[in-house]
């Protein structure tokens, strides 16, 4: 038997339908999924199957049509814009398929932002930024500015940016499908010994096959649903639920 | 996240130069505009203000402007001279008259005649000569300033009238004794100076001949009450001199269509300019919707991304009004000196500053509520 432990995240019949009508679209059919905490989850699928709304709604920067979405045990329903818009920048790290570093910003300047946003010194943000970008490899480059860096690199600013303020959640939206296979693989791992640490989770959505082997767990959808949930090559146990 | 704001605004130079640029443009249309419409307001006014010592003007209440011809009885002047609170009263003449110079080429002639004792009204700076050098025989005044363009001896000697030069008004020799500075004025016929009773052997002969007579107040008395008095006393239009200058700008402005034609000019400098700017300023923040939905989706508040969107807004259109402030100056100054009318006073600056600050303010609300709108889902779209 399983036994019982928190939910980082924990949806329950979640959908989404966009537009109303005859041209109503549904992304989300009932969506079940629970995330633990230091867990690395994948979500995996074909392209329009509902991957990217699911994050969004798990980020709260997307409302859900139905069901309960909970993310350390806060619910974003109950939420107004205002708190919601406080619950992600305190809550959430982001990294984006696009990497979305401002180019006029130094990579410092850049993986600074989240701090800034909370009120931290510009000073003081500046330091701690430049100490994640030592974590991430590129502490020699904080004075860099993006269109200086690979893509590769890039990346990696961002997820310094998405983990720098330190977030219950990241999210991980397609990292590597702008990168080459050692590229892709090398910002893996930075992500995994980084970002993996035990309070926190990590959802990635991917379609990249290489990178399967860094999931703990991956839930496989298509059309808006949940298909299965499996160990990936990290996981120790079959804990998957497919509800 | 001002610094951010700040960062994002110039990190692009070709963008920022272009707002700069574009908001700098806007900002030279407005000030050019409005400062030769303003120019030629005060040109008009240039007559009144050389005869500043005066605090009154008696005249006809025909009279609609500063050059207009309604003449007045003389014993106006013995009139005005009787009301109480009045220091002193002078007759002064003015008139629209042919003369030929020395070479034979012909001009009209604004001729001013200010009282024999005491020569009051008379022009402001002396160049060459004193104001006593008008009592001599057959003297007249004549403005030192550019000769060349008023009084061009055209058919032979190829000079300007100078001082010592005789020449002949209404077919009556005159001779210039003295030159005098004056305010670059709306009307283009030269403006001689010479005594009131000469002014009269000048003149055709006419039934009155008392153009305006001009009223200094004592000091302590009330200039509203004496001019009240003395339009009770005289029956006449009696004016200040900031009333007379408005008087004859608005009748000039009016009928010669300036008004028209230049506030046209300035309405378009500001759509234009509007134009220009608002939409280079939209544009901006039009392209980094995409860095803005992604600091939305960070956490940042829709109070925070408006302080940055008007924190970059101010700056620029600060920035682009210095720039175009100064070049517009800087031409303003060329086009001056050259005694073409401009004129750019403290609120002309001021209204071109307002306006470039709401055409941006415009254009950062219309991006805001882009911005606003913007779904921070947007982030995750490739």
């Amino acid at each position: 038997m399983q036994p019982a432990v928190p939910s980082a995240v924990d949806c329950r019949g979640v959908t989404k339908t966009y537009g109303e009508g005859e041209t109503a679209v549904q992304a989300l059919r009932g969506i079940d999924l629970d995330i633990r905490p230091g867990e690395l989850m994948m979500l995996v699928g074909p392209s329009g199957c509902g991957k990217t709304t699911l994050i969004s709604i798990i980020a709260g920067i997307l409302d859900k049509s139905d069901g309960e979405c909970r993310v350390f045990g806060d619910n974003l329903a109950a939420m107004n814009a205002a708190e919601r818009t406080a619950w992600r920048r305190d809550s959430v790290g982001f990294v984006f398929q696009a990497f979305n570093l401002m180019p006029a910003l130094t990579a410092a300047e850049n993986v600074a932002i989240p701090l800034l946003i909370k009120g931290v010194p510009h000073r003081e943000a500046l330091d701690r930024a430049g100490a994640m970008l030592d974590r991430v490899g590129l502490g020699s480059r904080r004075h860099s500015l993006p269109s200086q860096l690979s893509g590769g690199q890039q990346q990696r600013v961002a997820i310094g940016r998405a983990l720098v303020h330190e977030p219950r959640l990241v999210v991980c939206d397609e990292p590597t499908s702008s990168l080459d296979h050692e590229t892709g693989h090398h910002v893996m791992e930075v992500l995994r010994d980084v970002a993996a640490v035990a309070e926190r989770a990590l959802v990635v959505v991917t379609h990249d096959a290489r990178i399967f082997e860094f999931a703990d767990r991956m839930a496989r959808m298509d059309d808006g649903r949940i298909t299965e949930v499996t160990d990936g090559a990290r996981g120790a146990a079959p804990h998957g639920s497919m509800q | 996240m001002n610094a951010i704001a700040l960062k994002m605004l110039m990190g692009d130079r070709l963008k920022y130069f272009g707002l700069i640029a574009g908001i700098a443009f806007a900002t030279m249309l407005i000030l050019q505009q409005s400062s030769i419409l303003i120019g030629f307001t005060r040109q008009t006014g240039a007559f009144i203000r050389d005869t500043a010592q005066a605090d009154l003007w008696i005249m006809d209440p025909q009279v609609r402007f500063s050059q207009d011809q309604v003449p007045v009885r003389d014993t106006v002047v013995q009139l005005a001279r009787g009301v109480s609170g009045v220091d002193w009263a002078v007759p002064m003449y003015q008139g629209f008259l042919r003369g030929k110079m020395p070479d034979g080429t012909r001009l009209t002639l604004i001729l001013i005649g200010l009282d024999d004792a005491t020569l009051m009204g008379g022009p402001p700076v002396i160049v060459d000569g004193s104001l006593a050098d008008m009592r001599r025989d057959k003297a007249v005044f004549i403005q030192a300033d550019k000769p060349e363009k008023k009084l061009m001896m055209k058919r032979g000697a190829n000079r300007p009238l100078a001082l010592g030069d005789r020449f002949s008004i209404n077919d009556h020799e005159a001779v210039v004794t003295g030159t005098y500075r004056g305010r670059e004025s709306f009307f283009w016929e030269p403006v001689i100076y010479t005594t009131y009773s000469r002014a009269l052997q000048y003149a055709p002969p006419e039934r009155n001949s008392l153009a305006f007579v001009l009223v200094k107040v004592k000091p302590g008395h009330d200039v509203k009450a004496v001019q009240r008095a003395l339009e009770e006393k005289t029956g006449l239009a009696v004016h200040t001199n900031d009333e007379f200058i408005r008087i004859t700008a608005d009748y000039i402005l009016n009928t010669t269509g300036i008004l028209v034609n230049f506030g046209l000019a300035v309405a378009l400098g500001i759509l234009i300019g509007s134009l220009v700017a608002g939409q280079t300023f939209y544009n901006f923040t039009l392209d980094n919707l995409r860095h803005y939905g992604a600091l939305k989706a960070m956490g940042v508040s829709n109070r925070q991304l408006m302080g940055m969107v008007l924190l970059q807004a101010g700056t620029v259109a600060v920035l682009g009004f210095g720039v175009g402030a100064g070049l517009g100056s800087g031409m303003g100054w060329i086009v001056a000196s050259q005694g073409l009318a401009f004129s750019m006073p403290w609120y002309v600056a001021t209204f071109a500053f307002v306006s470039i600050l709401s055409v941006c303010g415009l254009a950062a609300w219309l991006s805001l509520r882009q911005v606003f709108k913007l779904e921070p889902a947007i982030v995750f779209k490739a």
